[in-house]
């Protein structure tokens, strides 16, 4: 096990030299002057020349390539040419905020999708399928900064019970506050699960090892709890998985809403100030986010169904 | 008294085409200790009806219409409520599935699925269970049991997860088990272990045996009495010797004219010319009318023909015809 992960994330190495190639190249198409941007408007040509000079932006391409190669292995993926920090310290500041926001959602669509997708498979093809089946359309159709004004004018400024955006410190606070961002992100996930484990619990009732647990005597909720539901679950693990990957860096739009200092609005800072080092950094950090999810989804899967192997 | 008495039992599947009644008006009797072989083409109602005796049909879309069930001291099994058909089920009456790598639960060790029926009916620790379980598979067999209860399902071969459904169809000592097909999912090779270990372990134990095949060798070889189907009823059923030596319903002498003789291994029922009938308007009258070649007008009019006595006692079949002519193919 342990040196099939090791295998895994050596394998990592020629898909990170891929991405930072392509996410290097992609930049330097990209209109707009990091030292400009930096220095504003009424800088001199000579202290823009001297700015180019410092971040090495007047080098050929392939040598500022070599660079930031040399910047990934070092660890620090560069230095942010608007804040003049690493870019690793930017990430690790924010990272906290969108794991944070990751988790939360993920907790928050287990709770809501299980409960209703058991409730759908329990009915499918009635009345109380079809209700749950349209709430859940709508959700996943809803857009997100929507759903967050939605959320906003109504729990925070209407009843008042949550802040309108911001972070706070320590772990309590933040789970207060990161609950609306987290919804809103969770309740999307949950559509997600809800529909998946829906159709994952209806085939697996029409297993033949459900017959057999039902021909043992066990009464019906027995084996729902012992044999339907587990069984069902395992299939609800790789779309966790996808859907976390897209989070880590997909929550731009909630983050910037609820002020959440997350890796989201980090990376659209970065854009509009033309941060050429941390947009690649986070190229590559979220590059190598999606490896080590998709390793975590495999681990799971290997350890929740026996039939499969890591590889 | 038998210790199952199925009489006229019905079970529908209803679909978008409309409703099949794949079981319509099947009766027959089990005796204690003995092993019912049940033969028909494919989609004559073999499955359903052992389904029907437990009510597992698998999520389909099927019910039981009418007719009884009858478990000895036990009472009609067909209007039984879930509740009370629970402590029956594992523990009066067992099920062995035709694949038994459908049948067990890919993600439970098998020896927690063999405990899980005994904990299921009795007050048992897990320790115990356990033990029982360990017990269970040397009973069926299997080598080095103490290994395989840990084992998943995938890691065991065919041969040996058949064994160990069979371990959880014996675990209670049940009066009656449900064989549907058991060996058809297997190699060929270990087709004659299990079915021997099925009849040892009837020998010893006493319980009632239904076997469903496609193989009149299995039959003859270890059923004692048997029912052919056809189409949704059952059309001859008797001793093995009685409907297998001297028998008197077209359809069922057909389908032994069909084999292809002695003592091949290949010995599926071949189809006879044409195809049966569909179950969700079956034509009137006798249901194998259009390919028997005895068939008469009055054989394709009114309700199915039913079963009555044929000669000596215990030997029944549903054709018409007082003198069945007494020529094969
Ligand atoms: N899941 C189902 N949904 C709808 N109809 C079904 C279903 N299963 C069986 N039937 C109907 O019941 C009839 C009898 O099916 P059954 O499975 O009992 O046949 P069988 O004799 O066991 O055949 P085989 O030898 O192929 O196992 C079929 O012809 C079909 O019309
Ligand atoms: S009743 Fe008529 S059609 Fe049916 S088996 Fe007998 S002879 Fe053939
Ligand atoms: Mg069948």
């Amino acid at each position: 096990m342990f040196q099939v992960i090791l295998k895994r994330l050596l394998m990592l190495v020629p898909v990170l030299i891929g991405i930072t190639l392509i996410g290097f190249l992609l930049l330097q198409v990209m209109p707009g002057d990091p030292a400009s941007r930096a220095m504003g408007t009424r800088a001199s040509p000579e202290e823009l020349e001297a700015m180019r000079r410092l971040w090495g932006l007047d080098q050929p391409v392939w040598v500022q390539y070599l660079y930031f190669l040399r910047d990934c292995v070092t660890g620090s993926f560069g230095v942010s040419i608007f804040h003049k920090l690493p870019v690793i310290d930017l990430v690790a500041a924010r990272l906290p905020f969108t794991l944070g926001i990751v988790l939360y959602s993920t907790l928050i669509a287990l709770l809501v999708a299980l409960p209703f997708a058991i409730m759908a498979a329990l009915n499918r093809g009635n009345p109380v399928d079809s209700a749950i089946r349209q709430v859940f359309v709508v959700l996943i159709a809803m857009p997100p900064f929507w759903l967050c004004y939605v959320l906003i004018l109504w729990l925070a400024l209407g009843l008042g019970w949550f802040p309108t955006g911001g972070v706070g410190d320590g772990f309590a606070a933040n789970v207060y506050r990161l609950f609306l961002p987290s919804l809103v992100v969770g309740l999307s996930t949950a559509a997600l699960i809800q529909q998946s484990l829906r159709s994952a619990l209806i085939d697996t009732m029409k297993a033949d090892y459900v017959d057999t647990a039902r021909a043992k005597g066990l009464n019906g909720r027995a084996v729902f709890l012992r044999h339907i539901l587990p069984n069902s679950l395992i299939s609800t693990i790789s779309i966790i998985g996808v859907r976390v990957s897209w989070i880590i860096g997909g929550t731009v739009v909630v983050e910037k809403i609820f002020s959440v200092p997350g890796l989201g609005s980090l990376l659209i800072d970065a854009i509009v100030s033309r941060d050429l080092p941390v947009i690649r950094g986070l190229t590559v950090f979220f590059a190598i986010m999606v490896v080590i999810v998709n390793l975590i989804t495999d681990i799971c899967y290997a350890l929740a169904d026996p039939r499969v192997r890591l590889e | 008294m038998s210790l199952l008495s199925i009489r006229d039992l019905r079970t529908e599947f209803s679909g978008p085409a409309g409703i099949a009644r794949a079981v319509d008006g099947v009766s027959f009797d089990v005796e204690p200790g003995e092993i019912f072989g049940i033969v028909g083409e494919s989609g004559c109602g073999k499955s359903a009806t052992c389904r029907s005796i437990l009510h597992l049909f698998g999520g389909a879309p099927a019910r039981i219409a009418g007719g009884q069930i009858l478990l000895e001291g036990t009472g009609d099994i067909a209007r039984m409520t879930e509740r009370d058909l629970s402590r029956v089920r594992g523990r009066e009456v067992a099920f062995i599935f035709q694949d038994p790598l459908t049948a067990l639960n890919p993600t439970m060790r098998i020896g927690k699925q063999i405990a899980e029926v005994i904990r299921c009916h009795r007050k048992v620790s897990k320790t115990e269970a356990r033990a029982a379980a360990l017990d269970l598979l040397r009973e069926v067999q299997v080598t080095s049991p103490e290994r395989r209860l840990d084992a998943y399902p995938h890691e065991l071969s065919g041969g040996l997860r058949q064994r160990v459904v069979i371990a959880m169809a014996l675990a209670l000592r049940p009066r009656l088990i449900i064989a549907d097909e058991p060996t058809t999912a297997l190699d060929v090779t270990v087709q004659d272990q299990i079915l021997r270990l099925l009849r040892e372990r009837r020998d010893s134990t006493g319980t009632s045996i239904i076997l469903v095949t496609h193989d009149l060798g299995v039959v003859s070889q270890i059923c004692d009495r048997m029912a052919v189907m056809y189409a949704g009823r059952v059309v001859e059923t008797g001793s093995v010797r009685q409907v297998l030596d001297t028998p008197s319903h077209p359809y069922t002498r057909a389908l032994l004219a069909a084999l292809p003789g002695q003592t091949g291994r290949e010995r599926d029922l071949t189809p006879i010319e044409g195809s049966p009938p569909g179950l969700i308007s079956p034509p009137p009258g006798c249901r194998f009318a259009p390919r028997c070649r005895f068939a008469r007008p009055e054989c394709a009019v009114g309700q199915p023909p039913a079963l009555h006595p044929r000669g000596e006692t215990a030997h029944l079949d549903a054709c018409i015809l007082t003198e069945v002519p007494d020529v094969l193919a």
